[in-house]
């Protein structure tokens, strides 16, 4: 068992409220995924610059770090946040990994941070103080591990691409034979974690110029086992169900926003629920939005 | 009793805000009822999507839940109304043994699995499994269930006024299944079956228990249930066991 919830925001006045809205349905799927969560945020972005989402050890020095590489770090806990022309992309990685090896870069994007750790679901989200941020989009997770172990690395949600997260509530049973296509194709899967596995195989057909909506539709092929998927990408968000439907799934939509969630008691505290239509996404059906700049 | 509850307003009502009051404070009240009580009619708001609320009920009275309930809300209910203005989760009157449920919105999954008795109303769709393993129980969707209903189901009947989704039936015992519209695909020893005048008669009543005999047209239903190749001993697969 874990928990998804997402929220896609059609209109930007709900924008500065992401991440409090975020939070709260986090916070309440704590009780099915108590042993670590994460989220990302689709917040603001500087064209020709992408922000790499960095993640240390606790008390790694992200000011100190900032200063030495000529970019400042904005902390949050363990995670910290740079933004760098995107011709300096490659230099600055490399200079990071050189001064702070043990310094990771878990995000790249536009627009995108991503945030996880292990730990209860409400602590996480405050650590990271999420009822802060704003931003157009955002998902979560709440996680019982069942796949793999409980760390950092193997919480949700999985980036394989700029600007692409996946979270996942289910197993895939067909994950190896997966990640050995996408190793021939030349993506890496860092982790021995099966969400993983699923998030790659979205950066794959991508690549290969699928859209999100016709990457979901193909993994209805490649991909086999128990899957509720939130996709979230710089403009667009995603639902995909398993054609069995094991993972449960509700969703709500308003002239505001779209939102997922495992339970409808992640969304009763939306705005505007009471009049949402609110409706289970069907099995094997791709729903995707997209708000196109 | 210890519930933070409003005053009653009418004889025998009592209000329950589930905001305020603990789900197993309610739950609790609920099961310690007496079969001659005079609380028979407990209205409940703020249900949020709280799991399991009047589960276990025992008792002749009506529970009226103002919003949507998550999972197994009224599941093994005896007796009792339980009417939902909202949608309800997975499992909606699971087990139910007799009594009625009334969704006034749609259900998920498993609504009214393997329930022995009782009425299942349900006004708007049903997801996958509905009436999975049904034992006894009635149930009238008003909309249209998802894949997989009555796998397996063994008594009673399932009426859709909608469509049904794949796998109907699928190793189905003796449940009758009414559906008007179209069906995806039936699952395996499930079949086609005539509509005699005593299935006909059969569906009127459920239609009449559910209130809506004479808004629809019983000859659009068609009936569905087991070709009985699958649970009879057959000395051809003799070696299967």
């Amino acid at each position: 068992m874990c928990g998804i919830v997402g929220l896609f925001l059609k209109q930007p006045k709900l924008e500065p409220e992401l991440g409090a809205l975020l939070s709260q349905m986090l916070d309440i799927m704590c009780d099915r995924g108590p042993d670590s969560a994460g989220f990302a945020v689709y917040g603001a972005g500087t064209p020709g610059f992408v922000k790499l989402t960095l993640r240390g050890p606790a008390g790694t020095d992200f000011a100190a770090l900032g200063a030495e590489i000529g970019h400042p770090v904005i902390a949050r806990d363990t995670h910290g946040v740079l933004s760098v022309p995107v011709a300096e992309e490659a230099t600055v990685r490399a200079a990071l990994a050189r001064l702070a090896p043990a310094v990771k870069v878990v995000g790249a994007g536009a627009r995108m941070e991503l945030y996880k750790e292990v730990g209860l679901p409400a602590d996480v989200a405050k650590r990271f103080k999420l009822e802060t941020m704003s931003g157009t989009h955002a998902i979560g997770h709440t996680r019982m591990a069942t796949e793999s172990a409980v760390t950092t690395d193997g919480a949700h949600p999985f980036s394989t691409g700029p600007d692409q997260c996946l979270v996942h509530n289910g197993s895939l049973s067909n994950h190896a034979g997966v990640r050995r296509l996408l190793a021939r194709e030349g993506l890496e899967v860092t982790t021995e974690n099966d969400s993983e596995v699923a998030a790659a195989y979205l950066t794959y057909r991508m690549r290969g110029g699928d859209s999100l909506g016709e990457a979901l539709e193909h993994s209805l092929g490649d991909l086999d086992g128990f899957y509720t998927f939130v996709v979230g990408t710089e403009s667009g968000f995603g639902v995909l169900r398993d054609p069995i439907a094991c993972k449960p799934a509700v969703m709500a939509e308003t002239d505001d926003y779209v939102a997922f969630a495992s339970e409808y008691r992640a969304l009763a505290g939306l705005p505007g629920i009471e009049t949402a239509r609110v409706f289970e996404p069907e099995p094997a059906k791709v729903y995707f939005w997209d708000r196109a700049a | 009793m210890n519930l933070s509850l409003k005053p009653a307003t009418a004889e025998g009502e009592t209000f329950v805000d589930l905001a305020t009051t603990p789900l197993r404070e309610l739950n609790g009240a609920l099961h310690k009822l007496a079969p001659d009580t005079n609380q028979t009619l407990w209205k409940i708001a703020n249900p949020a999507g709280r799991h399991a609320i009047a589960a276990g009920l025992d008792a002749p009275i009506t529970v009226e839940i103002d919003g949507p309930v998550g999972y197994y809300c009224a599941g093994m209910n005896k007796q009792a109304r339980v009417i939902v203005h909202g949608n309800a989760g997975v499992g909606v009157g699971e087990n139910m043994m007799s009594g009625l449920i009334h969704v006034k919105g749609d259900a998920s999954q498993a609504a009214g699995a393997t329930a022995h008795g009782g009425l299942l109303i349900i006004d708007g769709n049903a997801s996958a499994r509905c009436g999975i393993s049904m034992k006894g129980i009635d149930i009238v969707v008003k909309g249209s269930i998802g894949h997989m209903s009555a796998f397996m189901a063994q008594a009673g009947t399932l009426t859709v006024l909608g469509d049904a989704g794949e796998a109907l039936g699928d190793s189905l015992y003796e449940a009758k299944l009414f559906v008007r519209g179209s069906v995806a695909s039936l699952g395996a020893d499930c079949i086609e079956k005539e509509m005699r005048e005593e299935h006909k008669a059969m569906l009127a009543a459920k239609l009449e228990a559910a209130g809506i005999l004479g808004e629809v047209d019983i000859s659009e239903f068609r009936r569905y249930g087991s070709a009985r190749t699958l649970y009879h001993f057959h000395v051809d697969n003799v070696s299967s066991y």
